[in-house]
């Protein structure tokens, strides 16, 4: 594989010296051959969302959470890292919890997509929602829905016996124990590390349905 | 309303609604994805464009040339700005670095430029277009190496108290340890978020920013408007620590962008952009040496601690609490900056104490081992109750034994063996570990405005913050506790610069000041509706939604049929932090087990004792200190901004690499607040809480690694590799 010149620099150890500083982030201008530029390529959608059917054209290029942020202006879903890092954008897709950033829109043509507005409203919370606020699972609020659309479906996924790293026995009925919680929680961050208090949170909802 | 002299009894003494663990008024938004945040503002424009920043690829430097001219023949492209056409950029006065970067480059991912086009798709490909031709200084990116070129840095005059030198080489039993700190990251949720609207020559930002009214005038300066045109929105704060205490570059971005391309502009940093465009907490190395009798009395201390900074940045100040902390007649403190030229360092979640306890808590858990005592009683023993060098100044309450004594009796700490690497739990070693806690209480001045409507609702208005912390929550409290309504009954509007002035978000001031000011408008609107209801406002009772005196009652529905009844004051405190040394105190608690075949590192159980004052929601406050004993337990054994040392930038800048604590490395945590209402803080009798937790957390998972492991690593963050050699033979 060919290196690049940053890798040859900083195999050499170079710091300074301006005509390879130039190389680094300067291309040839021949090099570029920049073509005419192209309008964005667009596609057709079909999105359920919370029920309601919207057909979208949009730039290929979109992710179904800015698809979801900027189309549809459901701004609940957050965009903390936009590479599938944080978990803040968690939705439902097909019942399946999905980092929203890691997928393109057009890739959700006929897909039933739940976000955190369609589990409950401020005056009419789902169970999640409401065990959040009564065990404080959240400070600042913006990783908030993504851990509630993620505790949502991970009580899913154990009712429906889908293991995690944790599972001692893959053969046996999952368990709803504080350790699979923990784990199978873990691709969302919060900073303000409510951890403690979301995990409550969820374990009295999983209380209630068992 | 003047604060000078300590509080007696009033209307928060009730206790009603104030103190009482209360669920987040705010929480139903935020959980239903409905409380809007700076990006989200489809509601005041629902056609903005987008912008993305184009970062520095060198840290330091200039740039030659920058060609926009492909980047602005690309689709959709409205605007773009450089230092070329930005017209003068000014350093605001909270920041170090320019905001906007060139011709000179003085850190990596210094925004050079912001590209304006109708979608975010568009502007970030535009972005890749824009050319930019770098020559390339040679800068400073290495503390250990900068450590002999530091100085001491202004306003951080050496503190020499009684004789040191003479004191720690007379001292039967000493220790002389270095540690070092690395740099860290704020690493909030919400990436900094602007959306500018220009309305002629007035500029609307809303934005995500902890401090409204420093922002408005750094805003201010940086673009050379007056302060009266710039209004900032920060009704929602997706998290700061420290990190949006200061005007950052998306939001003069936005406003340069929107005033070129005529139309309102949103942007984000991206999240790999975050770590080196904004600031960070920054490195130090700390050399600790504490000489004591063989009964444990110290008799010497001396803190030196190492930071580096952009010219012109401040120390990281570790030192901080080593001049209050624990007694001892003779002390030596000393902090030095270097030069660096990596971002800028500001502060991040308890600025100085942090950083600082790492090392000092280490430091005390080795004394105490030296010694042969139990390191609670160690800490016990060197309690002080007034300033060690000021002993005329009292500390205005301290519990701190209490504190101490009350964690290990519910921790079971009298069940831990002080011989390290002794305690097996199948492959697991484990281990107990503990430290103190300390952090000040500032007082800042803080503003509100508090009307009663015709309804009989009160609405209270100040340019405080919540960032999480729950102000609005406590705020409500307070103006519910002081008018006698229930919490429903009140709205609290926060953010906006169209408000009173308040203390802000940080420092762990903003409980305590903000409420205090709410405080003193309600007096100011008591005294309204008693005047309005013809009762005698000094005699006035408030209570059930009625003002009252003796048997006359008066409900407040109606009093202000005919405008609204308003109180409007600031609390203004005088020298009473001067006279008292305000701190607050805690004492942290760990259980580690240690794999003793692969090393890893898994916290098994957390305690943390404060005590801060009155505390004013236990719901919200008890947030605040687990939410920073898990940022204080990432500093102990993940965060770490790694350094290229070659090419001056974090490698680590994003949040796969930069690793927090996530759901998987917390257990359940406890926090024990003792009771308490500190008259010398404010009328609130409360004192910070929300940087508390972080204070010394960190080092109580060191102590708990080393009494699992018998291994003492000094190296922040405790990763295995730095242990895993030395592990004890199974």
């Amino acid at each position: 594989m060919e290196r690049s010149g940053i890798f040859d620099m900083s195999r050499r150890g170079v710091l300074a010296g301006s005509a390879a500083t130039a190389a680094v982030t300067t291309m040839p201008r021949a090099a570029q051959a920049a073509p005419a530029p192209a309008e964005p390529a667009t596609g057709h959608v079909s999105l359920t969302v919370n029920g309601e059917r919207h057909d979208l054209t949009l730039d290929t290029r979109t992710t179904l959470l800015d698809a979801l942020r900027e189309h549809l202006q459901l701004t609940g879903t957050k965009k903390g890292c936009d590479h599938g890092q944080c978990g803040a954008c968690t939705v439902i897709v097909d019942g399946r919890r999905i980092n929203s950033c890691l997928s393109l829109a057009v890739m959700h043509d006929g897909d039933e997509v739940t976000t955190i507005e369609g589990l409950g409203t401020p005056d009419k919370l789902h169970p999640m929602q409401a065990a959040f606020v009564k065990h404080d699972g959240y400070q600042c609020g913006y990783c908030t829905p993504g851990q509630i659309c993620s505790a949502v479906a991970t009580l899913g996924e154990i009712a429906d016996d889908v293991p995690s790293h944790v599972t001692q026995d893959l053969t046996a009925k999952a368990r709803l124990t504080n350790d699979e919680l923990r784990e199978r929680m873990s691709g969302n961050i919060c900073r303000c590390g409510a951890y403690s208090n979301i995990v409550e949170a969820i374990t009295e909802v999983a209380g209630e349905k068992a | 309303m003047k604060f000078d002299t300590p509080a007696t009894t009033n209307p928060i003494d009730r206790m009603t609604v104030v103190g009482r663990p209360t669920p987040r008024i705010d929480g139903k938004y935020k959980t239903t994805g409905t409380a809007p945040y700076a990006y989200e503002r489809h509601d005041v424009n629902a056609d903005p464009a987008y912008g993305y920043m184009l970062g520095a690829a060198i840290a330091k430097g200039t740039i030659r040339s920058i060609d926009t001219s492909e980047a602005e023949a690309a689709p959709g492209v409205r605007a773009i700005v450089t230092y070329k056409n930005s017209g003068p950029i000014a350093v605001g006065r909270f920041n170090t670095a320019k905001l906007l970067g060139g011709p000179e480059i003085e850190h990596y991912h210094q925004a050079v430029a912001i590209v304006v086009a109708d979608t975010f798709e568009q502007a970030r490909a535009a972005a890749r277009l824009i050319r930019v031709d770098y020559a390339r200084a040679e800068g400073q990116y290495d503390l250990a190496q900068a450590k002999a070129s530091a100085t001491m840095p202004k306003g951080n005059a050496d503190v020499q108290h009684g004789d040191f030198a003479t004191a720690y080489a007379a001292a039967p039993v000493t220790l002389d340890e270095t540690y070092t700190t690395p740099d860290q990251s704020h690493a909030m949720m919400e990436p900094m978020a602007s959306t500018a609207v220009w309305d002629g020559d007035e500029l609307i930002l809303y934005t995500s920013n902890q401090m409204i009214d420093w922002g408005r005038g750094d805003v201010a300066k940086t673009l050379g408007i007056p302060k009266e045109k710039v209004r900032l929105v920060s009704p929602y704060i997706g998290g700061g620590f420290g990190g949006k205490l200061f005007v950052r570059a998306e939001a003069i971005l936005a406003a340069l962008g929107s005033r070129a391309a005529k139309r309102p502009v949103k942007i984000a940093l991206a999240r790999p952009e975050i770590f080196n465009n904004t600031t960070h907490r920054p490195a130090t190395i700390q050399r600790i040496r504490i000489g004591a009798t063989k009964d444990g009395k110290i008799t010497a201390t001396a803190h030196e601690a190492w930071s580096g900074n952009l010219p012109g940045g401040d120390p990281e100040g570790a030192t901080s609490q080593s001049k209050l902390f624990y007694a001892g007649a003779n002390r030596s403190i000393a902090e030095r900056l270097a030069t660096l030229d990596l971002p800028e360092g500001n502060a991040m979640r308890a600025p100085g104490e942090a950083a600082g306890l790492m090392a000092l808590e280490i430091a005390m858990d080795e004394m105490a081992e030296k010694l042969g005592m139990d390191p609670v009683e160690f800490r016990a023993i060197n309690d002080t109750q007034v300033d060690p060098m000021k002993p005329e100044r009292p500390f205005s309450q301290r519990h701190f034994v209490e504190c101490l004594r009350t964690g290990a009796a519910k921790f079971g700490w009298s069940r831990r063996n002080a011989r390290p690497g002794a305690v097996r739990d199948g492959q697991w070693l484990t281990g107990l570990g503990m430290a103190g806690a300390f952090r000040n209480n500032i007082v800042l001045d803080s503003g509100a405005r508090v009307r009663l409507d015709r309804a009989g609702r009160a609405i209270v208005e100040t340019d405080m913050t919540d960032i999480g912390t729950g102000s609005y929550t406590i705020i409500a409290q307070t103006a519910a506790e002081m008018l006698g309504l229930p919490l429903d009954q009140v709205d609290v509007r926060l953010g906006d610069s169209a408000f009173p002035v308040s203390a802000g978000s940080g420092g762990q001031f903003g409980a305590n000041c903000s409420t205090a000011g709410v405080y003193a408008a309600c007096v100011k609107l008591r005294e309204a509706i008693a005047a309005k209801a013809g009762l005698d406002p000094a005699a006035a009772e408030f209570a059930d939604g009625h003002v009252a005196v003796g048997n006359r009652k008066v409900p407040l529905a109606g009093l202000a049929d005919a405008g609204d009844l308003i109180g409007e004051d600031t609390i203004e405190f005088g020298d009473l932090d001067k006279r008292y040394q305000q701190s607050t105190f805690g004492a942290h608690f760990v259980e580690v087990g240690v794999n003793a075949f692969t090393g890893e590192a898994r916290i098994r159980r957390m305690l943390a004792v404060c005590d801060a004052g009155r505390i004013l929601n236990p719901v919200s406050a008890r947030s605040q200190v687990i939410g920073a004993m898990t940022m204080g337990a990432g500093a102990a054994l993940t965060e770490e901004l790694v350094v290229d040392k070659r090419f001056g930038f974090f490698a680590n800048h994003d949040l796969a690499q930069y690793e927090v604590m996530v759901h998987a490395d917390i257990p359940h945590q406890e926090v024990i607040f003792l009771d308490g209402a500190d008259p010398i803080s404010s009328p609130m009798k409360a004192k910070g809480v929300g940087e508390l937790g972080i204070c010394g957390i960190a080092a109580a998972v060191a102590n708990a690694i080393y009494n699992a492991t018998g291994v003492r690593v000094r190296d922040y963050p405790i990763t295995l590799d730095k242990y895993l050699d030395r592990l004890p033979v199974a």
